[in-house]
């Protein structure tokens, strides 16, 4: 199966699952599906990276399988594990009636097996979107597991033998850039750096998302969240938060982001209280 | 025998390319390459950025390395050749376009430069820095392949740094305010500055071979610039990125100290947990192992020479300070001046840096950094700020006037902490040249070379494990 058509393919097919991809977005897209390789998408927090996969789940009509990495993550966690307190039962259960070699080979199959993300995903026939959320969480023990899953696409469990991918799933990682992947790990993917949109691109984006928007609010709410990222913030908004915000209007029934509007939803925007000090002093706010 | 056949040349330019981005320090190792291939053979070759975002997505795998690989994409994949196929001016007959050089066209070009730079129009920019080249910074050679360009001869006849006042104005009458107004200016002028560059080396390497450009007009991606030669533009653009740094250090930080903070098995527990297998213990549960947190004493020369790489350390020991029990900073030039007062948590770190700005002034009493002075000062009036469980972090060049050094100060000061480190941004191999008192310190504190945010970063989380 081919993933995408073309790039300007997945940047339509993509805008129909209701993402805006711009052209670098689309054309990596399109490349991860032809060349079935995974794709690395890094980038400040709330830029849409996740969102990019779902949506080519949605844009492709595939099963979103998803990883959620986090510190501690390990093999038993990704990959698959044996299901001990059913196993135990088991054994408890025959009391010796049964030869030691028939409980073995009983409870090393599938039905005491756990299937965890990668597993699942590898095994799975239908089309599969993989999504690896945050792999900068995980330990560095991960990425080596990782590694032999996305080279290959393939498992091998000692009790079971190899179980290789039917059908490739086509393999998202998101990283926030905490901690700098292996050279390894960035050698097998495609690599996309999702930033902030422009300002134009905003715009549809927070349209798409909270259609009820007046135009004229959309576009102060736009250049007032850009004029927000050029401030040295401690963390800048990002597209989760203009969408937010555009939400948070509609609720209020604002209709003009006037100084004392955007001085009293600022709280939904930024999330220190410095930063909230810097923005009111630079947009000169407490007038 | 068949005879070779007709090589389009795309082969080599895609080596070459590859070539150079390996000169300027992008480890792209075959398997990327082939990737590259791969994925141009899947594209259509129709449009030059969609060719660009495939090499990006298959060659580029840090965002710092981005600008090098644009610079350079930029010399071996043009986006026009010559002045274009549309050169600027058009509208305005074919007569102005023959007036290259002069008084009014000078002019003119100015005003349209102003325009385009307070409406921050990109596409505008882009054409108006091409055509300056072409205009401004031609320098006509006696024949083909000896003509050259020069930004910097573009950009002292234009000098668009003069218009930042006349932009700042005309931002202000749109409503942004006064600092802001100054910021945006600054960065669209430092911008087209760059994009002038940018079109001198696209059309030097029309002349000479994109080759020659590469391997000498690349610069270093912003986490290896040094702090001593950075440009105004590069500063603004490094203290961005000082947040993030601080914030992937303490992750880092967290995450080193949860791996090693299994202490000894919580034997209760885990019999405990057991119960539910049937008092097989199938998970072990630890005790948590109390982490240490060191205290940290920073001494600071903030003099002329190394106030960058001085304010960069202090923003950093800022950012991270929660990952010390305490900080206390103290500034220097020949007199000592505690600044730990600025470093309250959570405050705004534009605000901490124009105060430690303001009272860099105590720092000085006679205006020459003088180390030995300020070491027996600090020693002096801060006889508590040492202790057996803090850590001493003295940053500065060691360039001391030829003044009288006061090893044995340090000596002091170096055995009642519990460690003591010197950071040092010049290279190693200016440390002992002239008045560099780098080797006499040096054999006293362990003295580490940390000359741009990389090496700073590596120390830091060095620091705090």
């Amino acid at each position: 199966m081919t993933w995408f058509a073309s790039p300007a393919d997945a940047a339509e097919r993509l805008t129909a699952a209701g993402y805006l991809a711009d052209a670098a977005t689309a054309t990596t897209t399109f490349l991860a599906g032809a060349l079935e390789k995974p794709m690395l998408v890094e980038g400040p927090a709330g830029v849409g990276k996740t969102e990019l996969a779902k949506a080519v789940a949605r844009a492709t009509g595939s099963e979103l399988v998803r990883l959620q990495c986090y510190e501690g993550l390990d093999e038993a966690r990704a990959l698959y594990e044996w299901n001990y307190k059913k196993q135990l039962l088991r054994i408890q259960s025959s009391h010796g009636e049964q030869e030691w070699s028939a409980t073995h080979d009983d409870i090393f199959t599938e039905e005491f097996l756990l299937t965890r993300p990668l597993l699942t995903a590898i095994r799975r026939e239908e089309p599969t979107v993989l999504l690896i959320d945050e792999v900068d969480k995980t330990d560095v023990e991960v990425e080596g597991l990782l590694l032999e899953v996305l080279s290959d696409f393939q498992v091998t469990i000692p009790e079971l033998g190899t179980v290789s991918a039917v059908r490739r799933p086509l393999v998202f990682l998101t990283s926030n850039a905490t901690r700098e992947l292996s050279e390894a790990v960035k050698r097998r993917c495609l690599y996309l750096h999702l930033d902030y949109p422009d300002a134009e691109r905003e715009r549809e984006i927070v349209a798409s998302h909270v259609p009820e928007l007046d135009d004229r609010v959309a576009e102060q709410l736009v250049a007032t969240i850009g004029r927000l990222r050029e401030l040295e913030l401690k963390k800048a908004p990002s597209i989760a938060e203009s969408v937010d915000w555009a939400r948070t209007l509609i609720a209020l029934e604002i209709r003009d982001l006037d100084d004392k509007a955007v001085n009293d939803t600022l709280g939904v925007v930024l999330k220190h209280a410095s930063d909230h000090d810097r923005a009111v002093r630079e947009l000169r706010l407490n007038r | 025998m068949t005879p070779a056949a007709p090589r389009s040349g795309l082969v080599d330019r895609h080596i070459a390319f590859l070539e150079a981005l390996r000169g300027a320090g992008l480890p792209v190792s075959l398997a990327e390459d082939l990737d590259a291939v791969a994925a141009l053979t899947a594209l259509d070759w129709s449009e030059r950025l969609v060719i660009r975002d495939a090499y990006a997505a298959t060659l580029v795998k840090r965002r710092t390395q981005r600008p090098t690989f644009e610079a350079l994409f930029d010399i071996y994949f043009p986006r026009l050749v010559g002045a274009g196929a549309a050169p600027y001016g058009e509208e305005q007959g074919p007569d102005e376009s023959g007036a290259r050089d002069n008084g009014q066209a000078l002019a003119s070009f100015r005003q349209e430069l102003l325009e385009a730079l307070t409406e921050g129009d990109e596409q505008r920019l882009a054409r108006l820095a091409a055509d300056m080249v072409g205009r401004f910074g031609a320098m006509p050679g006696r024949g083909p392949g000896l003509s050259s360009w020069s930004a910097y001869t573009a950009l002292q006849r234009v000098s668009p740094q003069q218009l930042v006042d006349q932009i700042v104005s005309a931002l202000l009458a749109q409503g942004r305010s006064e600092e802001e107004a100054q910021r945006v200016s600054g960065r669209r002028v430092g911008a087209f500055t760059r994009q002038v560059e940018d079109d001198a080396r696209r059309r030097i390497a029309e002349e000479k071979g994109p080759d020659h450009v590469a391997k000498v007009a690349t610069r270093p991606s912003i986490d290896r610039v040094d702090f001593t030669a950075a440009r105004k533009s590069d500063l603004e653009e490094m203290r961005r990125e000082i947040y993030p740094l601080a914030r992937r250090l303490a992750t880092r930080l967290t995450q080193e100290h949860h791996a090693r903070r299994r202490g000894p098995l919580d034997f209760r527990r885990t019999v405990r947990a057991s119960m539910s297998t049937g008092g097989v213990p199938l998970t072990t549960h630890h005790r948590p192992k109390r982490p240490h947190r060191t205290e940290l004493v920073v001494l600071c020369d903030v003099s002329g020479s190394v106030a960058n790489f001085a304010q960069f350390t202090l923003l950093l020991v800022f950012a991270l300070q929660d990952q010390f029990q305490k900080v206390r900073a103290f500034t220097f030039i020949d007199h000592v001046h505690e600044v730990t007062h600025h470093f309250r948590p959570g405050a705004d770190v534009v605000d901490v840096m124009a105060d430690l700005a303001a009272s860099t002034s105590h720092a000085a009493l006679w205006g020459r950094t003088n180390y030995g002075r300020a070491l027996a000062k600090f020693e002096e009036a801060h006889p508590d700020a040492l202790g057996p469980k803090s850590s001493l972090l003295i940053l500065g060049d060691a360039r001391s006037n030829y003044s009288d050094l006061n090893a044995d100060v340090l000596v002091r000061l170096a055995r009642s902490a519990r460690h003591a480190w010197w950071l040092n941004p010049e290279a190693v191999r200016h440390w002992g040249t002239g008045d560099s008192a780098a080797r006499t310190y040096g054999d006293i504190v362990p003295m580490v070379e940390c000359r741009n945010l990389t090496q700073l970063g590596e120390f830091v989380h060095d620091l705090a494990v």
